[in-house]
């Protein structure tokens, strides 16, 4: 009952009053994964950060990596009455029951960062990054500062069969397939970790005569480049001179290793997934805009030129 | 007895059975007849267990045949055995707790109509089958949720249903009470009504006097006797499980009876369950028997003596007073304890012979002080030829060698350590005749070196030989310690068969 | 001379120089080193350079399962050593206490599972998971979740340095290999851990005190786990509480037992152990050379583990004895 009562409120009283205004007072329930990576934090500090800035009354809850607790605890902010649910959600299966109830008490839903499984009309929209995009931009980035030179790429791949080593190869792999004075030597899963990333590179320098036939290393992500880089290091070579790196995700530490001059570019993997959430969600509780069923976020290409320096200690204050 | 017919129904004639280089049995006859009720006697490594299983299908005999109802048959496996109408029950029921009692009555044989199980039909059967052992239970209900005897009754149940001509128990009421025993003995009485041949192992004597008709003794895998219980009092049949052919004196031991001084004394020392307090004082030079039927405590007394159990009541003095917390503490202050279970709790199998001398010198001595490897081969070479050890190489692992050679190892293991005072469990058990001789002739030279003895045995005739003292263990407690004149087999027998005051 | 030879010429030996010569043909250069930077620089130095954390962490997990024990806690270990080294250093500490402290780190891990497993007697496979499960989460706790990036050059040198022309890490585990090994054989230590693991319960009617020698092996174990993990912190520079050690323990159970020592305790050997672990990196070293695409890693490493495995079989070494 005090639900409908807050959102007539609201809705009566945002008719008169400025959009800042109408949002101050909104209250919004955030189901967040975990805390399993940097990134993750990061994204919990950026959407308490957005939270704040609009006013909005965040209630959050950590789920420690299980749906039981996202479920107990959407169940949680619908009995609550919240304004609106931002969810991370930890499986891509079994949202039907819980969304449903949120969807019969009229409370709207956004996915963040990663889709599921249920019918569209359950949730209002779902905001992610699009990861065949993200290699994309790399890819594109590298051949925009090689140009028509020959170049041999040897590229790290993540995990073996999850969905951003398949995306972020193809949509790399796919642009550099366009250029023929590209070629992709060698390609091995350094299972997006910092020492498989450095193993794999020595590999790969041992392979290529020490090196000197590699032009540039692409990593699926940011961890694998951080090792690749030291392998390189460890090898004699100058990354970011002799051989070009691009990777993905933007975490503080690439950008401290492109301040230093030993890597080159990176794509971001936006944390500020709630931003356009939020913004979804306003103009659909101010006016009934129905926003796009799937919001991509942008995928920022960062290099030298960037102020890498200051990236770095930017992000690190987020959790990173 | 006047239920007997005059054809058995399950036979073995001159049934034998080698292991390696042990006959486990040698040329056993047994009669099965139906009707009655055949308890099987004997000591541990006297041959039972063999012997049931060569008539259940388990092992195949190496002579002799089983002849059921007058045909030879050979059994490849138990269940071929129990098909033909032998079914056996174990001490630990052998059955699948997590499934019901209707179940496990029908497991493998389950009634079905058109295809699929017909539970009703089951669950009916189960009730009427059980209501014929006076148990009126629900047979839905998970086998686990029940007693152990009313989980025997129903392991029972099946044998019978599946089998029902003989039927092997198998230390049945080894884990029951006394009013569970009851119940088991009425439905023994009941199947032995039918006619079923029942066939009860059991080292309980006073069982065997109220449920059997006949008894079978085997003695280091040969057949003692069999003979109508109505004409045996206690006495005849430990002596037969005992050994009667008692021909030694010992008088050449009473000589140096009371030797030297006191080495050790056990005050009270006794653990609850285990064994009742006892008094215990043990002299240098000196070999003090102990004699008992099995589970008469007198294993458990070793154990506590020696800090494998702890005792919850007396004390130790030896060369001062001592608390005993394990087995180090008694090595430490001089003792040394041979292990009846040789396999479980002695040897080192897949350590060489020279290892498994040398340990207990090697824990005794500590972590950083260890013997090189000239030493270890210099102590290992001396006792192998002083106890006659015979392995090709001091190297190669103790268990490819006999079970005498490997009792002798454990010997010498002792010795190495020089100790005042060695128990021996069993040390002549299931071992050749040889290496039977050897520990025998070593027994008396480290009591002539000085040292105190406690051995265990149930074979009277040594016990007599080499003892200068016997204490006798009945139902887990010490009841009687014998000097001089009173050490012979007869009095033995009779302080071990007396039957407790009511 | 001659038996000398013929001591070398095991199922493990023979398997090392297969993986080896495999490797050479899918990448004629893999023999090839050179001196470099005043250091040797190779394919065949990677392998030892990279196998070194496994090695290590064999050669503690070869004593514990020659006590018919496992220690599946070692990876987490090394996970939580190389966070509280990282983090020690990054708050202020100097190398000389922050690794010192990521050892104690590791003994205390290995007492925890030592003490489950011989004075409250729980079967080691379950004693040391508790460790295996949670310990992630104390390395997380340490690290607060961040990979914590070090630039502490002394810490680093532990993982990326050389000496005699060596990496650190090859030296430590070769330091190491001696250290034990001649420990384990001039001590009675050896002779009693495989009296306990072939029959404990005869090791205690020996008088062999079996409770002390059993808390003494997980906690060797909990210690080179901690030197593993600190290797592995030092070689990228940072602490990676999620990823640092995962799934290695698998890895050293499986070089002691390709090296010869049976899980069921006894006879163990440490050199075999250790020379597993150089076997299963060679195999990791040669597949990334090969330029296979990485869908097929699983499948090559099973494969060859299998034949290793078959190769060391009664069956096989009887069928041997017959030729």
């Amino acid at each position: 009952m005090k639900t409908f009562k807050k959102l007539a409120l609201a809705a009566g009283i945002g008719a008169l009053l400025s959009t800042t205004a109408m949002a101050d007072g909104l209250v919004v329930g955030f189901s967040q994964i975990g805390s399993e990576s940097g990134w993750r934090a990061a994204e919990t500090s950026v959407t308490k950060q957005e939270a704040e800035k609009r006013g909005v009354d965040l209630k959050f809850a950590d789920a420690q990596q299980k749906q039981e607790n996202q479920i107990k605890a959407l169940r949680g902010f619908i009995a609550q009455g919240v304004d609106a649910i931002l969810i991370a959600p930890v499986v891509a299966t079994g949202w039907d029951e819980v969304l449903g109830e949120a969807k019969d008490a009229g409370i709207p839903v956004v996915l963040l960062d990663r889709g599921i499984d249920a019918s569209q009309d359950l949730y209002l929209t779902s905001v992610a990054s699009d990861q065949v995009k993200e290699g994309a931009v790399a890819a594109q980035w590298l051949v925009d500062t090689v140009g028509d030179k020959p170049c041999t790429i040897v590229e790290l791949e993540g995990t073996v069969g999850s969905s951003p080593a398949i995306n972020r190869k193809k949509g790399f792999d796919d642009t550099i397939a366009a250029h023929a004075n590209f070629t992709i030597s060698r390609s091995q899963t350094g299972e997006f970790t910092r020492s498989k990333g450095k193993e794999v590179m020595e590999g790969f320098i041992k392979a290529e005569d020490g090196g000197k036939n590699i032009c540039a290393v692409y990593a699926h992500n940011d961890d694998m480049m951080v090792g690749a880089i030291q392998a390189m290091k460890d090898a004699g070579l100058k990354p970011g001179t002799d051989i070009l790196t691009v990777s993905i995700d933007a975490v503080p530490d690439i950008f401290s290793a492109m301040a230093a001059g030993d890597a080159n570019a990176t794509v971001e993997l936006t944390p500020n997934m709630a931003g356009p959430a939020f913004d979804a969600l306003e103009a659909f509780l101010k006016d009934g805009t129905v926003p796009e069923k799937f919001i991509i976020t942008e995928s920022k290409l960062y290099t030298q030129a960037d102020d890498p320096a200051g990236e770095a200690e930017r992000r690190k204050s987020l959790g990173y | 007895m006047g239920g007997i017919s005059m054809e058995p129904m399950l036979q073995g004639r001159g049934l034998g059975k080698v292991f390696g280089a042990h006959q486990a049995l040698a040329g056993v006859d047994i009669d099965l007849f139906p009707g009655e009720v055949h308890a099987l006697l004997g000591e541990n490594g006297a041959g039972k267990s063999t012997l049931i299983k060569i008539l259940t299908g388990a092992y195949q005999p190496d002579s002799g045949a089983v002849v059921l109802e007058g045909a030879e048959v050979a059994f490849r496996d138990p269940l071929q055995a129990q098909a033909a109408g032998i079914g056996t029950v174990y001490q630990e029921v052998n059955l699948v707790p997590n499934l019901s009692v209707a179940e496990n009555l029908y497991l493998g044989h389950q009634p079905m109509r058109w295809g699929m199980l017909n539970k009703r039909a089951m669950h009916d059967g189960a009730r009427e089958i059980l209501a014929g052992y006076g148990l009126e239970i629900d047979v839905r209900a998970e086998l686990g949720s029940f007693s152990v005897a009313v989980q025997q009754i129903v392991a029972i149940a099946r044998a019978v249903k599946l089998s029902g001509k003989v039927l092997v128990l198998d230390e049945p009421t080894a884990s029951l009470d006394r009013a569970e025993v009851e119940s088991l003995f009425e439905v023994i009485a009941k199947l032995k009504a039918r006619g079923l041949a029942v066939v009860f192992i059991t080292h309980f004597l006073d069982q065997v006097f109220a449920i059997a008709d006949r008894v079978t003794v085997l003695r280091n895998g040969k057949l003692v006797s069999t003979q109508a219980i109505s004409g045996l009092s206690r006495t005849d049949v430990v002596r037969m499980m005992l050994g009667k052919d008692v021909v030694f004196a010992h008088s050449p031991v009473t000589e140096i009876g009371a030797s030297g001084p006191a080495l050790a004394e056990f005050k009270g020392l006794g653990r609850k369950g285990s064994v009742a307090p006892f008094d215990l004082t043990l002299h240098q030079g000196e070999v003090v028997g102990v004699a008992g039927l099995l589970g008469s405590g007198r294993t458990e007394m070793a154990r506590l003596m020696f800090g494998v159990d702890l005792a919850d009541t007396g004390s130790i003095s030896l060369g001062g007073p001592l608390t005993l917390r394990s087995p180090r503490q008694a090595v430490a202050a001089g003792m040394g304890f041979c292990p009846e279970d040789r396999k479980v709790d002695g040897i080192f199998g897949e350590l060489s012979v020279r290892e498994n001398i040398v340990i207990a010198l090697q824990a005794k001595l500590g972590w950083f002080k260890a013997l090189s490897r000239d030493e270890q081969d210099d102590i290992a070479g001396r006792f192998a030829e002083a106890l006659d050890i015979r392995a090709a190489d001091h190297n190669m692992p103790v268990k490819l060698l006999s079970g005498g050679n490997q009792q002798k190892v454990i010997l010498a293991r002792w010795m190495a350590i020089d100790p005042k005072l060695l128990i021996l469990d069993e040390p002549t058990r299931g071992i050749d005749v040889g290496a039977h001789a050897e520990i025998v002739r070593t027994i008396n030279r480290l009591r002539e070196d000085g040292l105190a003895l406690l051995v265990i045995s149930s074979e009277l005739d040594e016990v007599v030989a080499y003892s200068s003292r016997v204490v006798v263990m009945r139902d887990r407690a010490m009841v009687a310690e014998l000097k001089g004149a009173d050490i012979a087999p007869q009095v033995i027998v009779q302080a071990i068969a007396a039957q407790e005051a009511p | 001379m001659k038996l000398r030879v013929q001591r070398l010429i095991t199922p493990q030996t023979i398997a090392l120089v297969a993986v080896l010569l495999f490797n050479w043909l899918l990448f004629p250069g893999f023999f090839s080193v050179e001196w470099k930077d005043g250091r040797l620089f190779g394919s065949l130095i990677d392998v030892l350079n990279r196998g070194a954390p496994v090695a290590i962490l064999a050669i503690g997990m070869t004593m514990v399962i020659a006590t018919k024990g496992v220690d599946l806690s070692v990876g987490a270990v090394m996970a939580i050593a190389g966070a509280v080294a990282a983090t020690g250093v990054e708050s202020g500490l100097t190398v000389w206490q922050a690794v010192p402290l990521a050892l104690v780190a590791g003994l205390l891990c290995g007492l925890w599972n030592g003490v489950l497993v011989a004075v409250l007697d729980i079967q080691p496979i379950i004693a040391t998971l508790v460790i295996m499960v949670a310990g992630r989460g104390i390395a997380q706790l340490i690290t607060q979740g961040f990979i914590v990036t070090f630039n502490d050059p002394s810490l680093i040198y532990i993982g990326t340095g050389s000496a005699l022309g060596l990496p650190m890490p090859v030296l430590i585990a070769v330091a190491l290999l001696i250290l034990t090994t001649l420990i384990v054989r001039r001590t009675a230590l050896g002779l009693l851990v495989e009296a306990v693991g072939v029959n404990r319960s005869a090791a205690r009617f020996a008088g062999i005190s079996a409770m002390s020698l059993l808390i003494l092996v997980y906690v060797f174990s909990g210690f080179c786990a901690a030197v593993a993990g600190i290797i592995v912190a030092a070689d990228i520079h940072g602490a990676d509480a999620n990823n640092a050690g995962l799934w290695l323990e698998l890895d050293a159970i499986l070089a002691v037992v390709i090296g010869g020592t049976s899980l069921l305790g006894g006879r163990f050997s440490i050199p075999m152990a250790v020379l597993g672990a150089m076997i299963i990196q060679a195999m990791n070293t040669g597949i990334l050379v090969s330029g296979f695409p990485p869908q097929f890693n699983l499948i090559v490493k099973a494969g060859i583990i299998i034949a290793i495995l078959v190769l060391q079989s009664p069956v096989a070494s009887r069928l041997f004895k017959r030729a």
